[in-house]
């Protein structure tokens, strides 16, 4: 299955997809920009996020609160994210409506600092700190999303910190940073659109130049520093926490080949092989033969830069003891490398994987924003028709030696959560923190 | 630089939600099948006719036991079997119940249809329900159990239904049970259920895809028509609210970094009059980004991340529920705002900007929601379960833009009850139990999280 792809770029380089579908009269707009919390200056952490709430208040010739009134009284779906190394707004609209919403994103590209105001500033502010109390703070195992960055990246690597941000550098961001990340980052040249769905050609190119054709170049970016790392950890990286949890939860992260990359389809698939379903091997294990854990998965960061993280998540059974938890996972994948895998378990991940990837180009949105991906962390959208085939090529040896290289006891990072009631009546788990290097 | 000049919409598109066809099998089993030609995918969902609100008292989680032991293996297949097929075929099965019905379901790549398909009616024709699926499932359910009261979102869903509905409801209860239910529910309870509901005329059989109609009858046909039996129906209880005043309840988490707000009342079954009325009034105080408590909490005050109010709409009378999750110090003011709210709600009519906000956003993105197979199979599922009118979706977004806003100021005053409002917060006591004192709430109680 191909889905149809045409690009073209605007001469202040802003890359366009096009992908026409016009099996319902809907349509998908979908921006990345390269820059997300990797790019934030020491002390600015949060930034990236805080400054994609700062979008929808509202740009030159768009009020606050408009931004979202617009879309939704056009009877559209809209939103956007901040991730390590992107940031992406996306709105899906009836098909009628397409150049609404490519007005929109263009006159925020082009004009949002007229709209920034103290005030907009410290609500979003507030708005983004109930955010963090509410996804980290206020949430069992919240905080992961902050501590496996700060125990598998070191200090000085763009991606160790935290992508919500502390609430200190929360509070210190002003209205001169919104006006300099935007002149840095927020550029054509800098980011990539796409449009999936119900339009048509001539007429979508010719919103796109009329928009987006004025908006000037941006100078020169700060460059990401010192994103190489060595394929390995180098040793076991291991870090405890007492939290209000009620059942322990072991995550357990490898460094692994990045986004694109020829190994990374086969970190995916041994992702997948260990914790994709019901038929996964630690969920077989440790679900259902065993009975010491109550659920399984497995992901990929899908980090493009520097080296990307394969991360197990096991949750234990209540009356399973974090030490025998982190004992059995360790033990599972020294089996994993000791026996290799099957053909048929490459085969189940691969099918589930397929599938997965076929049914969410339904969605005119998933599609719009698989093509951003590409075309920005690979610069080239048409690997969105490719990716079936690279996932049915993946092999058995080329599992095998993928698990070989990286599943190694050198190469993983242990964050434990333990019950607080635990480890203060027990006083067994020793905390150790040791620092990714 | 940019221009100024708003573009104006272009000729709108006709939409239509997908054709599908209905046939019944000799046996009473029904079969809807809606072709969908666009990628090579197809979903098929099993509707049972028996779901958590038909369960016996002191058995509440029997419905959703049930549905995931079917994954335990058939007289063909054992457990382990069963999933690996599924998964080998690039699909897996999925299985669960809710309020009204049960629901089996698998969504997979065409190729692979008539494979998946013989399993799918293995499932449903001949489960083992073995005992040893059955216990560690129900030990699973436990554990979720514990997840669930130690995180604020589900402790306060959960303790609002327990405070809102009085003690002979099932909606009092979890939907999928709680602790104590599940530890009592025995293999034997779980056979008797399957045996009583899981029936040829208690399901329907929905395939949604990139198939022929008359490919899909045939398919169910031939693994169905042979099947037998027949329903022992339960009737329901009626359902009650726990008291007719305003009262408040505190879940204490000592040191929690936020207030879980839930404020609400016993609502409407979904099958009312009213119920176009009812959406889009909520819409516009709670239902929309945009809405009036969102703007209010979160764009106008930075209390709170988000903030929205629903009505849960079940066969009975599920809840009315205004949710969100606000910084500590400002619970008491928080709650004050979205009283402010219900009450201009309920005083003036809405603006015609609201309204037309309201209804363009529903009518639009009502495309939108039924993308995928998945999403057509399941808002078939919803006409089955609710017993909606075939013509259900195709008129849906001409009743919408009906609302006037006079039926927004008429359903605010008859279906939102601002003397009935149960409020529960799960928050630190030393921080907002001063504040919730004085707010004119009804009498507080107070509880610790670890207690039930």
């Amino acid at each position: 299955m191909r889905i149809p792809i045409e690009t073209f770029r605007l001469e202040n380089g802003l890359l366009v997809s096009l992908s026409r579908d016009t099996t319902a009269p809907i349509v998908a707009v979908n921006l990345w920009y390269h820059v997300g919390s990797a790019n934030e200056r020491t002390g600015r952490t949060g930034f990236a996020h805080l400054f994609e709430h700062m979008l929808f208040q509202g740009s030159e010739h768009v009020q606050a609160n408009e931004h979202f009134e617009l879309v939704q009284r056009a009877g559209g779906t809209l939103n956007g994210s901040t991730w390590l190394e992107r940031t992406n707004y996306f709105e899906t609209v009836p098909s009628n409506q397409l150049a609404l919403a490519l007005w929109l994103e263009a006159d925020r590209m082009g004009a949002l600092l007229p709209a920034m105001t103290q005030e907009k500033l410290d609500t979003q502010r507030d708005v983004v700190k109930n955010e963090r109390r509410w996804s980290v703070d206020n949430q069992p195992y919240g905080t992961w999303w902050e501590r496996l960055p700060a125990l598998t990246f070191p200090e000085s690597h763009p991606f160790h910190h935290s992508l919500i941000g502390s609430m200190e550098d929360l509070t210190e961001a002003s209205l001169e940073d919104i006006e300099q990340f935007f002149a840095a980052y927020y550029t054509p040249d800098n980011a990539v659109l796409s449009i999936a769905g119900d339009f048509e050609t001539d007429e979508a190119r010719r919103f796109v130049e009329e928009y987006f054709g004025s908006i000037p170049r941006g100078s020169s970016r700060p460059p990401l520093e010192g994103m190489d790392l060595a394929p390995t950890f180098g040793g076991l990286l291991r870090s405890v926490v007492e939290d209000d949890v009620s059942l322990p939860r072991l995550y357990m992260a490898f460094r692994s080949p990045v986004f694109g990359s020829e190994e990374y389809y086969a970190a995916s698939v041994t992702g997948a092989v260990l914790g994709m379903r019901r038929g996964s091997r630690l969920y077989r294990s440790l679900v259902r033969e065993r009975q010491i854990a109550a659920d399984v998965s497995a992901f990929t960061f899908d980090l493009s830069k520097g080296s990307d993280l394969l991360i197990v998540d096991v949750t234990a059974r209540p009356e399973t003891s974090p030490e025998l938890l982190e004992l059995e996972v360790h033990r599972e994948i020294d089996l994993l490398i000791h026996e290799g895998v099957t053909v048929e378990e490459v085969q189940r991940a691969v099918a589930l994987i397929q599938t997965d990837m076929i049914t969410a180009m339904q969605s005119a949105s998933e599609r719009a924003d698989r093509l951003s991906m590409f075309a920005m962390l690979l610069g080239d959208p048409h690997l969105l028709n490719e990716q079936a085939d690279r996932y049915a090529s993946v092999t058995v040896e080329r599992v095998n030696r993928f698990v070989l290289e990286r599943l190694c006891s050198e190469n993983r990072a242990v964050l434990l959560y333990v019950r607080r009631s635990d480890a203060e009546s027990k006083n067994e788990v020793e905390p150790i923190m040791v620092a990714a290097s | 630089m940019t221009t100024a000049v708003r573009p104006l919409p272009g000729m709108a598109r006709e939409y239509r939600f997908p054709r599908f066809e209905r046939h019944i099998l000799d046996n009473g089993m029904q079969v809807i099948v809606a072709a969908v030609r666009k990628l090579p995918v197809v979903s098929v969902l099993a509707v049972i006719d028996a779901g958590a609100a038909s369960e016996a008292a002191g058995k509440e989680g029997i419905a959703e036991l049930t549905a995931q032991s079917l994954r335990e293996g058939t007289t063909e297949r054992d457990g382990l079997q069963l999933t690996v097929d599924f998964e080998q075929l690039g699909t897996s099965l999925e299985a669960g119940a809710d309020w009204d019905t049960s629901v089996v379901s698998m969504t997979l790549l065409r190729d692979s249809l008539t494979a998946a398909f013989d399993l799918f009616s293995d499932v449903l024709r001949s489960p083992a329900l073995p005992e040893s699926g059955f216990e560690r499932l129900r030990a699973e359910r436990l554990a979720e159990r514990m997840q669930i009261l130690s995180e604020p979102r589900g402790l306060a869903d959960e303790s609002f239904s327990r405070f809102v509905y009085g003690p002979s409801a099932r909606y009092q209860e979890p939907m999928s049970g709680s602790t104590e239910s599940i530890s009592r529910i025995s293999h034997a309870d779980i056979q008797g259920f399957h045996s009583r509901n899981y029936t040829p005329d208690a399901v329907t059989m929905i395939i949604a895809g990139d198939l022929d109609v008359d490919e899909g009858i045939e398919l169910v046909n031939k693994s169905f028509s042979s099947w037998k039996g027949e329903r022992k129906r339960i009737v329901q209880e009626a359902d009650m609210r726990a008291r007719s005043s305003r009262a408040t309840e505190l879940v204490g988490k000592t040191g929690a970094a936020q207030s879980e707000l839930r404020i609400g009342h016993v609502g409407v079954p979904r099958l009312h009059p009213d119920y176009f009325n009812i959406v889009v009034m909520n819409a516009v105080l709670g239902g929309l980004f945009s809405s009036r408590i969102n703007l209010n909490l979160r764009e106008a005050h930075g209390y709170t991340y988000g903030a929205s109010s629903y009505f849960d709409w079940r066969r009975g009378c599920g809840p009315f529920v205004i949710s969100t999750a606000v910084e500590s110090e400002v619970t008491g003011a928080a709650i004050s705002e979205i009283l402010g709210e219900i009450d201009k709600m309920q005083r003036e009519e809405i603006s015609d900007e609201e309204l037309t906000l309201a209804t363009s956003y529903l009518g639009g993105v009502f495309p939108i929601r039924y993308e995928s197979t998945a999403a057509i199979a399941s808002a078939l599922a919803t006409m089955v379960a609710f017993g909606l009118p075939g013509d259900y979706y195709d008129t849906y977004r001409e009743r919408v833009r009906r609302v006037t806003t006079r039926d927004v100021l008429s359903a605010a005053r008859k279906y939102v009850s601002a003397d009935e409002l149960q409020l529960v917060v799960v928050g630190d006591p030393s921080k907002v139990r001063a504040p919730l004192e004085g707010l004119g709430i009804g009498p507080l109680s107070v509880r610790d999280a670890t207690e039930s």
